[in-house]
């Protein structure tokens, strides 16, 4: 009964966060309604006993990711509302439509076909469920795991470096005065 | 009523699919990269769904791995946005076709 209670709940937050994401003009707005979904996905991880990925959740996306956006959106001052009428080529208007309808037909007709969405195969990476959570993750993630976590330390390098590139201004470019209103 | 699997399953495709509308009919190169978000999240909500139905850690590792290829991917395409924004102010995603020869 509480597990019900609490997954309709954390439901109608994520979807209702996901469509202001989608449906709100100002960027700021969008940000805030982002945190508002990934606070819903962090408390559907905890009812899932993800509790170290609810944990992640909530410091790295709602913490840095999200934080991340506002700052960009506060740098470049583009936090101005935006037409959504005015904003869509007519072809990628009906191409969402499609899109949409399209999903969420094949989704109804998946939820009313498939009666166990399970095909029993064996699980490899060991249990899941538990108090150990942060145990079991560990041990997957420095021993099955161990060369693709390596290999997203090499990523963030690379990340961080093409940041640094990207923000730096070009040198040739450094002498002259920007242009009256060009200033970000 | 209980709560299975699919449920979840359900709340993240549409997740999923709210994010994919929302890519394609905002212009905002922000508020694109806020539906991959959205995207990716409807995605880690399955996988950790099924890693509790199958009894398998092996769901929450992907997860923990989508989460910094997506931070990874947030911040080259925050840097990209600001090199973009700040030769061409209020440049939208439709504006990016001057980039062609």
């Amino acid at each position: 009964m509480v597990d019900t209670v609490v997954f309709i709940l954390a439901a109608a937050i994520c979807l209702t966060g996901a469509l202001g994401v989608i449906l709100a003009r100002n960027p700021v707005h969008s940000a805030l309604m982002l945190v508002m979904t990934l606070f819903g996905i962090a408390v559907q991880f905890v009812a899932l006993e993800a509790h170290f990925l609810a944990a992640v959740q909530v410091i790295v996306y709602a913490g840095a990711i999200v934080v991340l956006f506002l700052f960009v959106i506060m740098l470049l001052g583009v936090d101005r509302a935006q037409n959504l009428e005015l904003s869509v080529l007519p072809v990628q208007k009906w191409a969402a439509l499609v899109f949409a309808a399209g999903s969420l037909a094949i989704l109804a007709l998946l939820v009313m076909v498939v009666k166990e969405p399970v095909t029993g195969a064996e699980a490899i990476g060991g249990s899941a469920t538990g108090d150990e959570n942060v145990r079991l993750l560990a041990r997957s993630l420095f021993s099955d795991y161990v060369y693709a976590f390596e290999l997203t330390s090499l990523l963030l390098v690379i990340a961080v470096i093409g940041a640094v590139v990207l923000a730096r201004k070009p040198k040739n470019v450094v002498g002259v005065a920007p242009e009256p209103g060009n200033e970000a | 009523m209980e709560i299975t699997t699919g449920w979840y399953l359900v709340l993240g495709a549409m997740l999923f699919v709210i994010g994919g509308t929302g890519l394609l009919i905002r212009r905002n190169p922000l508020v694109m990269l806020m539906c991959v978000e959205l995207m990716l999240n409807g995605v880690n909500l399955s996988f950790v769904a099924m890693a509790q139905q199958l009894d398998d850690i092996g769901g929450q590792t992907v997860v923990f791995f989508v989460l910094v290829v997506a931070a990874a991917e947030v911040v080259v395409g925050l840097g990209l946005v600001v090199a973009i924004l700040r030769r061409q102010p209020g440049a939208t995603a439709d504006d990016l076709s001057a980039l062609k020869g």
